[in-house]
């Protein structure tokens, strides 16, 4: 069984701000079924930019729900050049730590945010150089060769563990061995 | 709170008779069973008579059984065992849906010293699809190694004709009986088998202890090599106690089997039609006109295992989920994934697992439990909404 604080526990029996919110001016979506985590997250945001209301949608684990309902709870009255500040690690320290294999709860949350403020902005969210390997978790074949030089990873697993990529519904772990053997061929050269 | 228990599959309750049968040998009866003075050798009789217990379970005889620490213990031993014995012949065949003690080991076995393994599919029901299983099987072919039964959804293998199949060809096989064991029953004789696990955990036996069913003339090569106990098939001071649970158990397993097909086979079938009836968007995994009496994997659509088993956990309940989340990795569950169970139900997947312990009580506190927790969790699901999924 997960090593859960009474943080955690509490807001994932007793998630806050829960709901589609009719009236939200900023959405953002992240995860999907396949992967097995999912999150909406809606905003209502004034004329000063400053977030009156937030609410979420999510599919997925307790410390999933209980990210989320963090989430809200943290960027409520927040202005959004001060939400878009908060980090994966604000979420997971505000539910007074996540274990190391539910992190990814949290990055969802920092996504979902940084996607909502974008879309208030009506801005586009600039892609990541590189192409998307895992869209499960939004990672890049740079990325990838990028932790195999610096960490010396060998496996798809390895890969895995350090990035998340292909943890989810595993429809990449062919494209990230590949990546592998690339960065791998790359550095013999 | 009274913990209601449906992770049979998982591990059960030691019987209290077993407990009983057991204490003496944790105190005072420690003699070494290869003694030769008697205060050992009462301790050898009762071994000897749990040997027999086994035997008579699965219809083999007491010098085919050999003690291990494991269901694990015993699958690897019979693998290599089967390796050792034909070293010229490079090929292993099994399933998709194998326990990691035989998946794991087969790919190491490939990996490391280059055998050509040949993983045999399921189909959307979790049966075997034996035309290509029988494709496969080859003059170079060592092993055949094949569940009983899935863990996850209790699916029962043609284990019978497969042997017979294997026999026909020259090839040893194996079956992992760890989760048929107690539940349907099993006779080596019968099925034709060479080797057979069971594990003492899954039949209210304690943990530690687990059996290898050896064929007599099957010359078998241990895995662990060291003094002469289990006629030299296996190395190491005997663990006595649990041996002689074990035989307890075994006993108490062949007396109970018939309530594994009316009472338990009941209480599952009523907790499966209560929940599809009352639960909306809920299927069944795997092919229910052959599996386990005990067994039950109900795919919830658009909520996370996890998340389920926690809001059971509130109240006591115990199961399993097929769900990635309650892993230390993040990968679904490799049956349901080979059965190609939807994603949107696969991570909503919870494994009922019974025992001739649970009440039909029991039974109506979990639907409603689970009624609530499945809704609650359904109003906060983005993918649910107007009483479907979207």
């Amino acid at each position: 069984m997960w090593d859960y604080t009474d943080k955690v526990k509490e807001h994932f029996l007793n998630p806050k701000n829960v709901g589609e919110m009719e009236d939200a001016n900023a959405v953002g979506e992240t995860g999907s079924l396949n992967c097995g985590d999912a999150l909406k997250l809606f905003l209502k945001v004034n004329e000063n930019e400053r977030i009156i209301d937030a609410s979420f949608m999510t599919f997925g684990c307790a410390s999933a729900v209980a990210s989320s309902s963090a989430l809200t709870e943290i960027i409520k009255g927040m202005t959004l050049d001060e939400a878009a500040r908060v980090t994966n690690d604000d979420i997971a320290d505000y539910l007074g730590g996540l274990p190391k294999e539910k992190m990814h709860c949290s990055v969802m949350g920092q996504s979902a945010l940084k996607k909502a403020i974008a879309d208030f902005r009506g801005i586009q969210i600039l892609a990541k150089p590189g192409e998307v390997v895992c869209e499960c978790f939004d990672v890049t074949d740079l990325e990838i060769i990028d932790a195999v030089k610096t960490n010396g990873l060998e496996t798809t697993e390895d890969v895995t563990h350090y990035l998340k990529a292909g943890g989810g519904c595993g429809q990449c772990l062919d494209r990230i061995e590949e990546v592998i053997e690339t960065a791998k061929q790359a550095q013999e050269n | 709170m009274d913990v209601i228990y449906t992770d049979n599959n998982a591990t059960t309750k030691v019987a209290d008779e077993v407990i009983e049968t057991m204490v003496p040998f944790l105190g005072q009866f420690y003699g070494n069973p290869s003694s030769m003075y008697t205060f050992g050798d009462e301790v050898g009789k009762k071994i000897r008579r749990a040997r027999q217990q086994v035997a008579q379970l699965i219809n083999a005889q007491p010098e085919e059984i050999v003690f291990t620490s494991c269901g694990t213990e015993s699958d690897n031993a019979a693998i290599n065992a089967a390796i050792k014995a034909f070293p010229e012949k490079k090929h292993l065949i099994t399933s998709v849906v194998e326990h990691p003690a035989i998946k794991n080991l087969f790919s190491h076995l490939a990996q490391t010293q280059g055998y050509e393994v040949t993983f045999v599919p399921v189909d959307k029901k979790g049966r075997l699809d034996t035309d290509i299983l029988y494709e496969s099987m080859t003059q170079n072919t060592a092993l055949i190694s094949l569940m009983w039964a899935n863990n996850e959804t209790g699916v029962i293998f043609p284990i019978e004709e497969i042997a017979q199949k294997a026999k026909e060809k020259g090839i040893l096989f194996h079956t992992d009986a760890v989760q048929a064991t107690g539940k349907v029953e099993i006779d080596v004789k019968a099925a034709g088998v060479d080797m057979l696990s069971l594990s003492g955990h899954k039949i209210h036996a304690p943990k530690g202890v687990g059996v290898l069913y050896v064929k007599k003339g099957f010359k078998f090569l241990p895995f662990l090599i060291g003094g002469h106990q289990e006629g030299g098939r296996r190395g190491g001071t005997e663990n006595t106690a649990a041996i002689i649970g074990l035989g307890k158990a075994c006993e108490l397993a062949k007396e109970n089997l018939g309530l594994m097909d009316t009472q338990v086979k009941g209480l599952r079938d009523y907790l499966e039609s209560r929940l599809l009836k009352e639960i909306p968007a809920t299927s069944v995994n795997g092919d229910t006109e052959n599996r386990l009496p005990n067994t039950l994997s109900m795919g919830f659509d658009a909520v996370e295992g996890e998340s389920i088993l926690m809001l059971l956990d509130r109240k006591g309940i115990c199961a399993s989920s097929g769900s990635a989340c309650t892993s230390g990795s993040l990968d679904p569950s490799h049956v349901l994934m080979a059965m190609e169970v939807p994603f949107k139900s696969a991570h909503g997947t919870i494994r009922f697992s019974l025992s001739h312990y649970n009440t039909r009580e029991e039974m109506d506190l979990i639907v409603e439990t689970l009624v609530p927790a499945i809704d609650k969790l359904r109003q906060m699901s983005p993918f649910w909404k107007d009483g479907k999924m979207i």
